[in-house]
Parts: C-alpha cells; sequence; structure tokens
C-alpha cells in the first residue's frame, strides 16, 4: 500500500521519519541524478548511519540490492532490497557551496529565484537543524544513482551514464529512521552546466523481514546484524 | 630532521591503549610502527572547532584516490587540510575500514567477541579524558595508519595484510592547530594487527 507518492525538485532537500515497516523507493525520473543520504535511528540519533561499518561487514565498496545499510552500533537501519542502478556510491561525499560556485557558478535566490544553486552541504545541514542535528552529525553519506570508479592505484573516477530515466532503488526501513535526502549533483559530475535532477519519493508499507530474506541471507555478518537488530526492538 | 633531536612529545602508546593531544601549527608529529603491522586508528580535529573534523570522504573526493600516502592531506569538513602526510615509508593507509567496535565486532565475528576491546571504547576513553564535550557525536570515519584495505573495481573491499613493517613510520605536518585522537588497535580478530598487536610509538617536534 502507498503511503506516499512525490517529487523531490532538482536541488532540493527533504527528511522524514520512516518507520520499520515501511519502504522508500528512489526513482531517478530523468536519468543522471544524484542523491545525498544520511541516516539516523529515530529513538536515538547518536546511532546513525555508518560507512566503514556497512562496508567492511559486507565486504563491498558499493552499494546495491542485497546491502544493509548499518548504524555505528551494530544494527541495520535499511536494507537495500531492489535496485535497478546497480551501484550507489558511498565514500565520495557531496558537493558544498564551494564546489557548485567553482564547477558551475554560484547564483543566488535574489537572481535566480527557486531555482538558486543550493549546495547539498548546506541543504543536509538546514535540514539536519529541523531535528536538532548539525555538523557534528555529519557523516560520511550515501550518493544514490552515483558510481565513482576505483582504479588499482585507488584513482577515482565518476562514471557518467549510471543511472538511466527510471533506474530505482528501494530502502526497507528495519528500525525506525530519521531519512535525510538532498537532491544537488555530485561534485565530481562533470557536466558542464548546472543540471540537478528531480526524483520520485514513494513510501509503501511492506512486508516484516522473514528469516529466508536475501538482505538477511546475504552473508553470515548479515545474519547477526540482523539479529541485533531484532535484538533491540524487543 | 630525525624524530628525537629537540622532540617536544616522545611517547610509546601500547596496544589497546591510546592518546588525545593538540598540535600546533607547523608541528610534526611522528607515528613508529614499532613491530610491524600495527593500525593506528585515528582521528583529527580543528583546535578550535572540534565540529570542524577530518572528513574521509571529503579528503578521497579532493585527491582523486581512495588510499591515502605521501602529500596526501588530510582534509576537514571545510575541505581545508588539518594536517598533511609529509613523510611515508609505508605508503598505502586507510580510511574507509573505520575503527573496530564492540557491536561492529559481534556482527563481524560474532556474540563471543562482544567484550573484547575495541577502537572505538579507546576513542571514547581518552574524549571523556579530554573533556571539553567530545563524545560519540565526534566520532566519524577514521584514518587507519598502517592499514591496507584495497578495493576491488567490482565494488569489493578487502582486508590485507603486510604493507607495514618493524620500524616503518609516517609524519604528520600540521596545517593548523590540530586536536588527534589515536587508538592503537586491539583487534585480535583480523590481521589488520598481524593477531598481535603491539605498540607504536609517537614523536612531536
Amino acid at each position: 500500500m502507498t503511503l506516499i507518492d512525490g517529487i523531490l525538485p532538482p536541488a532540493a532537500s527533504w527528511s522524514r521519519i520512516c518507520l520499520r515497516g515501511t519502504a522508500l523507493t528512489l526513482t531517478d525520473v530523468e536519468g543522471g541524478a544524484n542523491v545525498s543520504a544520511l541516516l539516523y535511528r529515530a529513538c536515538d540519533r547518536l546511532e546513525r548511519y555508518c560507512m566503514p561499518d556497512t562496508l567492511k561487514a559486507q565486504h563491498v565498496s558499493r552499494l546495491t540490492a542485497g546491502v544493509a545499510l548499518y548504524s555505528d552500533m551494530g544494527r541495520v537501519l535499511a536494507s537495500l532490497t531492489h535496485d535497478t542502478c546497480g551501484w550507489h556510491d558511498a565514500i565520495t561525499g557531496h558537493a558544498t557551496a564551494a564546489h557548485v560556485a567553482a564547477r558551475w557558478g554560484a547564483a543566488s535566490y535574489q537572481q535566480a529565484r527557486n531555482d538558486w544553486r543550493r549546495s547539498a552541504r548546506d541543504g543536509l545541514l538546514v535540514e539536519l537543524a529541523k531535528h536538532g542535528l548539525g555538523a557534528r552529525d555529519l557523516v560520511a553519506n550515501v550518493n544514490f544513482f552515483t558510481k565513482v570508479a576505483v582504479g588499482d592505484a585507488g584513482d577515482l573516477a565518476f562514471v557518467e551514464g549510471n543511472s538511466a530515466a527510471g533506474a530505482a532503488v528501494t530502502l526497507r526501513f528495519e528500525l525506525d529512521t530519521l531519512v535525510v535526502l538532498c537532491s544537488v549533483p555530485h561534485p565530481l559530475d562533470p557536466a558542464p552546466e548546472w543540471s540537478p535532477r528531480p526524483v520520485r519519493l514513494q513510501i509503501a508499507r511492506v512486508d516484516a523481514t522473514t528469516h529466508e530474506d536475501a538482505v538477511r541471507r546475504a552473508c553470515e555478518e548479515n545474519e547477526r546484524g540482523f539479529a541485533a537488530t531484532e535484538a533491540a526492538l524487543r | 630532521m630525525s624524530a628525537g633531536a629537540g622532540a617536544r612529545l616522545t611517547l610509546d602508546v601500547d596496544a589497546g591503549d591510546g592518546w588525545i593531544g593538540e598540535l600546533a601549527a607547523g608541528e610534526t608529529l611522528r607515528i613508529i610502527d614499532l613491530h610491524g603491522n600495527q593500525a593506528v586508528d585515528t582521528l583529527f580535529f580543528d583546535a578550535g572547532d572540534y565540529a570542524n573534523r577530518f572528513s574521509a570522504v571529503d579528503t578521497l573526493r579532493e585527491q582523486g584516490n581512495a588510499y591515502l600516502t605521501l602529500g596526501s592531506r588530510l582534509l576537514a569538513l571545510d575541505l581545508e587540510p588539518l594536517v598533511t602526510i609529509v613523510a611515508d615509508t609505508c605508503g598505502r593507509h586507510d580510511t574507509l575500514g573505520g575503527a573496530c567496535s564492540q557491536e561492529s565486532n559481534v556482527v563481524r565475528y560474532g556474540e563471543h567477541t562482544r567484550h573484547m576491546h575495541a577502537c572505538r571504547n579507546t576513542f571514547l576513553a581518552q574524549a571523556l579524558a579530554w573533556g571539553r564535550g567530545l563524545n560519540k557525536r565526534d566520532l566519524p570515519a577514521n584514518v587507519n595508519f598502517f592499514m591496507n584495505v584495497p578495493l576491488t573495481a567490482e565494488g569489493g573491499l578487502t582486508f590485507e595484510d603486510g604493507i607495514s613493517a618493524p620500524g616503518k613510520y609516517l609524519d604528520l605536518r600540521a596545517d593548523r592547530d590540530t586536536l588527534v585522537l589515536i587508538s592503537n588497535c586491539p583487534q585480535l580478530n583480523n590481521p589488520c594487527n598481524g593477531y598481535d598487536p603491539t605498540p607504536v610509538r609517537l614523536v612531536v617536534w
């Protein structure tokens, strides 16, 4: 059952407490979107999405279907249950106002009204502030729909065309989670023109995660992570 | 300069122990892997504003490379350097593998490891001893000096052994007044410390 169906406009921010038993699907409407995301446990915002714990528990550096997003307390905040994009970035952060000005040129609200060029840093911080959070809560974010490839020597390269129009990824929440999103382009995006993209956000009720669940069964670490998550609900 | 002569601090940090202290802008911190294969989990903060702290993802993106090495500038959230690696006889250091914690140990290795010693407990103990409001909110992704965590083109991440060796060291020059928080890793469940955590030496001049 769909609870919410809306559009996050280009270069905009959004936050909501997403409940266990629901799933959020992000759809790259036009292709080439970037959505920077941060997650916090709703009842204890000191507990937050942790990039290193997520990567090392599952021995991954990319995020896609089958991957769990871990908190820094050994619990799963959300599972990536479906993904038609194939690669979401976890290791290259988000754009600051300096990036936007240097890459595409600044445009203030006074000049451009609601097409002003906001940065992901500013958008995330303002959204965090609505929940009493701030710079100390700003940790390594996910970039949905973005791929930054890693070469043999560690060199990083933004991959154009990673996300086609209609690409979608679904986060199923395993705990009540504060989700903060921002649709500003990635700072490594080589697009010569400022071209932020809209993203469709749909929230639906979903069945409880079973013991046979594909994300839970993906590795022994996830079996333990899901067990720890359920233990916190007792 | 060679570490030792003129040093204002020389300190051996045992495995499972930590250190917190400030570097003045222009000072150099040498970290010596005395016995080899010892991960040194480290965080950096602007000494005048702890919220402006080391950012692993900003550091990697701005340098265009997933590993830290000679010349790497370790950036704060303001995208300006806190410290720069100005000497490095090891060659590669990690900043994606994070610090071990009791909770992540349970996920990675099982319930029997819950009460084994872990870096984030050391970070918290050092932060509490330092005071000034430093706490769990101030623990983002850290640097693991002397640790080798290669990424693969397919999107994998592996923990490898064997880049560091006894006596290897690196020098960090403070680009501004910087608070340094160190946990000398006690991890016994993977090869990051060669299954035998050992002391490291800190020298500041």
